[in-house]
């Protein structure tokens, strides 16, 4: 057995990331810095399809696997066992939520890897590392902070108070908003992914060309963007010579409208010190400027990942394995794949294997 | 057999939601139903009643980006979208008709490509926009599983 026989004192992680169409590996000590991050992107092969398609993530992930393993750890200063002055003392990887076929890929991996070097497994969810991602890239963050976890496939409001405590305050109702970047960008025939396909057109256009509806759902912090895609298609059916990039600009203004107004709408009921963005939306670059903007008005601090942490990665996986591993332990060796994982914080019986069906 | 239709017209997504939940009630075990309409066409609406009207708690969004989620009620449903999948084979990998084998109901959005794959028995919603900005005209369509009996009590 290596490393401490005390499982919280394992402070050296290996964190695999598999959940969609990146494959990814970290080395992160303490859960806060990181050693080395690799991440392949397989955007090439899904920019044909429109999206992540499931098989053939799964079969990219299998091929990269070993090779991007191999170069986190050789960038670490590690060799392909784990080896050397430090040596890695628990092996983690996101059980959820993704796709099935992708994510069996890296739970298999870690816990191959994990069982052969005698070191603890730690199952990790993909939306907790998200709200990671933050603390990586600034450790002294003042807590707490709203984060606005937005992608392709989430849309979440969540209130951190300390590492592996936190609330979840609001969440979409029908699409993502990063679906909705998504649909909407195929619909205009902009191409995938769409979030940086509309940032990119928005750009030539006008945000205030057309007035597309903001379901603010009064009350709640909870989202919706099914009735503005609905919205954005039927104008440019019956407009079919509307330019491209005036409808984009007022789409993506509709989004960003509602997605920074309720973030601090959210940070002043939770008292928060700042708000945090996460997620792959959290690199639109209009998102980051109004959000920056609007919460400095008021007071409140912003953390803006780099664009490298918006999007997946493992070392955000490394930083929400080392504070489920000290907080909850080690995961059992039967701890499998959960497409459908939601985010609830350990200490709930929040430990993966639990559905959130809050 | 000839092909049954009725169509059904909706003013409001509530509307829409409640024609899904009474469709719920003439679901049974292993039936596939397949919606076909454009974007904002009320394809996950639809699914909101499916799923409510089969007794399950959860709060139910698309399923673009998980491809499918089941969802726990009277009998399980299994929610699946094609959106991002254009090859027959994909679909199959999905492996949809494994929750049908164990007694649930599947509604598949965008559900084109799993045509080939569930044939005669399911049922098909065609969902398309009506004259004003609410209004949405469902129309089931089906050629065997019964539907025939099953419809009747929509119109």
């Amino acid at each position: 057995m290596r490393g401490a026989s005390l499982r919280d004192e394992a402070s050296r992680l290996l964190a695999i990331e598999t959940s969609c169409d990146e494959t990814a590996a970290a080395v992160v000590d303490e859960g806060r810095r990181v050693v080395s991050s690799v991440v392949s992107s397989q955007m090439d092969l899904h920019a044909r399809y429109g999206g992540v398609v499931p098989e053939i993530a799964s079969r990219a992930h299998t091929e990269l696997i070993v090779p991007v393993v191999t170069e986190a750890l050789a960038l670490a200063g590690l060799d392909s066992a784990g080896r050397g002055e430090r040596p890695v003392e628990a092996v983690a990887a996101t059980t959820g939520p993704g796709l099935v076929g992708a994510l069996l890929v890296g739970v298999s991996a870690a816990k191959a890897i994990a069982m052969a070097w005698g070191v603890p497994f730690v199952a990790v969810n993909h939306l907790e590392g998200h709200l990671y991602a933050s603390l990586l890239e600034e450790p002294d963050l003042e807590l707490p902070v709203v984060v606005l976890l937005v992608s392709g496939g989430h849309t979440l409001l969540v209130r951190m108070d300390a590492p592996g405590r936190y609330e979840v305050l609001g969440r979409t109702r029908d699409d993502a908003a990063g679906e909705a970047f998504d649909k909407v960008a195929r619909f205009l025939g902009l191409g995938y992914p769409g979030g940086p396909a509309v940032d990119r057109v928005s750009a030539h256009g006008d945000a205030g060309a057309f007035a597309f509806p903001r379901a603010f759902l009064e009350g709640s912090l909870d989202f919706s963007f099914s009735g503005l895609k609905t919205a954005v298609v039927r104008y440019v059916r019956a407009h079919p010579s509307v330019a491209t990039e005036d409808v984009a600009a007022s789409f993506q203004e509709a989004v960003v409208d509602v997605l920074v107004e309720k973030t601090l709408s959210a940070a002043r009921q939770a008292r928060a010190a700042g708000i945090c963005l996460a997620g792959g939306v959290a690199a639109n670059s209009s998102l980051r400027a109004r959000a920056t903007e609007s919460a400095e008005a008021e007071g409140f601090r912003v953390f803006l990942p780099s664009r490298a942490m918006c999007t997946d990665n493992a070392a955000m996986i490394g930083a929400a394995g080392y504070f489920r591993l000290r907080d909850v332990g080690a995961s059992g060796w039967d701890a499998g794949a959960e497409p459908g994982l939601g985010l609830s914080p350990p200490g709930r019986g929040g430990a993966p294997g639990r559905r959130d069906t809050s | 057999m000839r092909a049954t239709e009725v169509v059904v017209t909706t003013s409001s997504p509530e509307e829409t939601r409640l024609v899904g939940e009474r469709v719920a009630g003439l679901l049974e075990p292993g039936d596939a139903v397949l919606l076909l309409g454009a974007l904002g066409a009320g394809k996950t609406t639809f699914v909101q009643g499916v799923a409510s009207g089969l007794g399950c708690p959860d709060e139910v969004t698309s399923p673009t980006f998980t491809l499918c989620q089941s969802h726990p009620g009277r009998l399980v449903l299994y929610h699946a979208d094609l959106w991002r999948l254009e090859r027959l084979q994909e679909v199959i990998d999905l492996a949809l008709d494994e929750g049908l084998e164990e007694g649930g109901v599947l509604v598949v959005e965008w559900g084109e490509a799993a045509a080939d794959l569930f044939g005669e028995d399911a049922l098909v919603v065609h969902l398309d926009e009506g004259a004003t900005e609410s209004e949405r005209l469902l129309a089931f369509e089906a050629n065997g599983g019964g539907w025939e009996r099953r419809l009747s009590s929509l119109s």
